[in-house]
């Protein structure tokens, strides 16, 4: 976890050296602004990391001699298969085309949007089908 | 059913070999699977190389005559400008983080999956959709988009180019870019949380390291693109101002907007490539990765970089700092010369085998060092004012992407065994890589000189200069020898369907993903090496010549 932590919050820092000499040399705005959201963004995740990083123990992952069996035990929930992601793409599709063709397109778009929501939701909660 | 997964331990019998689900298009509709997601965004990828490589040949062969009428000077526009929209947008992008990192990443660290299964279907088929979206411009009235591939305002402006196509163009970038963002976010959370114990972060592949930084990459640059779309979209129908002067709008704003994500995406689509061509050579020289710290040091610095190098594609609006982006520009040529060193280093007193990934990995690295020079070239002011605008660019990058299809198809020769368990034929592979390579190297080089020859880009017709319409011709034969060895990729296909199995380990790999069965099961792995060193597979398979550990020397024994 230090690592990854590391790593993001020294991009920061050199987006945010960056955008200060930028910024002052340039007087531009819209790329300073960039720049700056830019350290932003990977200080948002580094700090978490980095906070993180400090109060737990190494993870197996993280222990340069760590065996096979102190990773044994429960990984994740994973999915088995799940219409929803297709329903939620065919829903943003036809958003997209309303977009262009015409609103009348929202109808079915954003009713397929709600649909997968819905639907996605529910069987996050009680477990995709196989 | 959701599956909560024990992680696998060393039992060979341990159970997930048996998946039940749907078949035939309902398994594809619904898998959650990255390999079949992978392998779905591989084939759909390759599908629109072979689109955009079709509309290369058209425009190429409308340029064999000074006054070609093969195509209307409108279609021509809308032919370039969907050529440069579906290779940067619809193929290299989403083949390299979408098609080999969604199958390749998680085995490599010994993943059951992506973090997010769901989400990373939903990638899939928001950028189906897109792709779909932003072709369907060509079956509207007033055709499809035609602003070049940068859709610069105000020429993108809805006066400039009114219809449907380029409001399918918009439409298809935004779900694309959607795309993009989710897959960025399942990346750096599978390296970040699901590596197997002693998978390091200092013990990943190459490839995984280009990909966690190509995922940052993605999850800076894409808003800003996305963000600018819907302004361009908001001025085009609902009146806004943001991007024409005659609303007290700022169009140089569009420019820093879309090369503020232009730029990042040069790396992101070249980083994947580049981690590629970094598993490969290893592998087919017999020897570890040479200075595996220093690549990957060297990726993150380019990373870096590269978010404060927008504006070099500026320089001739005469509003951008011209000091600063150049100079950020220069320093991009330091890491990436660290790349090639190593490169070379790795090969260097190995035992080489010339493999047709190995063949394409060295094409990659030959093409992509002219690539590189000729951008040296361009990151410095006077040359590119002299430059812009002319095929020299085009050369350029055309250097630079047909480097990454040299290493991309390096890539399918070697993981294809892994993901299909059969090899391709290595005959006809060989034949398409010399038909690829050389057909690369007389289709750009000519570009050079055309371009210093004052020939502009984006022209449906030339004055008659017999020095102009000669190299022209010559660039045509390269763009057909290209798209003969395209062909040959297919033929060969075809011809090894099933033909010739692979076995887990063909090339003697060195990472995780030569441990498993090819094609590997469902979640991946029935078991797992124990992880010392950047090569698990190398050193379970080789006990007697286990890796060394990074700083220390291996001890010399008489």
């Amino acid at each position: 976890m230090k690592v990854e932590a590391k790593i993001l919050l020294t991009l920061g820092v050199f987006f945010g050296a960056m955008c200060a000499v930028y910024w002052n040399w340039s007087l531009e705005n819209a790329g300073g602004v960039m720049m700056f959201a830019g350290m932003l963004l990977c200080f948002l995740p580094g700090l978490y990391y980095y906070w993180w990083s400090r109060r737990m123990k190494a993870r197996p992952e993280d222990d340069p001699h760590a065996t096979q069996s102190e990773g044994a035990g429960v990984v994740g929930a994973f999915p088995g298969t799940s219409i929803w992601p297709f329903t939620l793409g065919m829903g943003a599709f036809f958003v997209v085309l309303a977009l262009v063709f015409g609103i009348w397109f929202m109808i079915p778009g954003l009713g397929l949007v709600a649909w997968a929501v819905l639907g996605g939701t529910a069987e996050g909660r009680r477990g995709g089908r196989v | 059913m959701t599956e909560v997964l024990d992680r696998p331990v060393e039992t060979p019998d341990h159970g997930h070999e048996q998946h039940h689900g749907p078949t035939g298009i309902l398994k594809w509709l619904t898998t959650t699977d990255h390999k079949i997601i992978g392998l779905s965004y591989t084939v759909t990828s390759v599908m629109m190389l072979v689109i955009g490589g079709a509309f290369a040949e058209l425009i190429r062969a409308q340029l064999t005559t000074p006054n070609g009428t093969l195509v209307s000077l409108a279609q021509y526009n809308e032919l370039f400008t969907m050529h440069g929209s579906v290779m940067i947008y619809l193929f290299a992008g989403p083949f390299a983080f979408g098609g080999l990192a969604n199958i390749i990443v998680p085995i490599q660290i010994g993943a059951p999956d992506m973090a997010f299964p769901r989400l990373n279907a939903l990638s899939y088929w928001l950028y189906l959709m897109g792709s779909i979206t932003m072709l369907s411009g060509f079956f509207t009235a007033g055709g499809a988009a035609n602003f070049g591939w940068v859709g610069y305002a105000p020429l993108s402006s809805s006066i400039n180019t009114p219809g449907a196509g380029a409001d399918l163009w918009i439409g298809g970038l935004l779900l694309t870019g959607f795309s993009a963002i989710f897959t960025g976010v399942n990346l750096c959370a599978t390296i970040f949380y699901l590596r197997a114990p002693g998978m390091t972060m200092f013990r990943m592949p190459i490839f995984t390291w280009n990909m966690l930084v190509t995922a940052i990459l993605i999850l800076l640059a894409f808003p800003v693109l996305t963000a600018g779309l819907i302004m361009l979209y908001a001025d085009r129908h609902f009146g806004t101002h943001i991007y024409s002067v005659a609303g007290g709008g700022v169009p140089v704003l569009w420019q820093h907007i879309f090369w503020f994500w232009g730029h990042p995406e040069v790396y992101i689509l070249a980083l994947p490539f580049f981690g590629m061509a970094t598993e490969i050579i290893p592998v087919f020289s017999k020897k570890p990765v040479f200075g595996y710290k220093g690549m990957i040091f060297a990726t993150l610095s380019i990373a870096a970089l590269s978010l404060g190098v927008w504006a070099h594609h500026m320089f001739t609006t005469g509003v951008v700092l011209l000091p600063f982006f150049s100079i950020m520009s220069l320093l991009i040529a330091v890491p990436t010369g660290i790349k090639i060193f190593n490169w070379i280093g790795t090969m260097w007193r190995g035992q080489i085998w010339f493999s047709t990934a190995m063949l394409m990995a060295i094409g990659f690295l030959l093409t992509f060092l002219i690539g590189g020079l000729t951008g040296i070239y361009l990151a410095s002011p006077p040359l590119d004012f002299f430059t812009h605008d002319t095929y020299f660019v085009i050369a350029h990058f055309h250097s630079v992407v047909m480097a990454l299809v040299l290493a991309g198809m390096g890539g399918l020769y070697y993981w294809g065994p892994k993901v299909t368990g059969y090899l391709l034929n290595e005959r006809i592979g060989k034949i398409q890589f010399w038909f690829l390579f050389i057909g690369t190297q007389v289709f750009t080089l000519p570009l050079y000189l055309l371009g210093l020859r004052g020939m502009p880009r984006r022209m449906a017709v030339y004055p008659h200069d017999p020095q102009w319409k000669f190299l022209n011709d010559l660039s045509t034969v390269g763009a057909v020898l290209i798209g003969v060895s395209t062909l040959l990729f297919v033929v060969n296909i075809i011809v090894s369907w099933k033909k010739y199995p692979a076995g887990d380990n063909p090339w003697d790999g060195h990472t995780l993903e030569w441990f498993t069965t090819s094609p590997p099961p469902h979640h991946n792995f029935y078991r797992l090496p124990q992880i010392r060193s950047e090569r698990p597979t190398w050193d379970h398979n080789h006990p007697e010549h286990k890796a060394v550990p990074h700083g220390k020397h291996a001890e010399v024994t008489p």
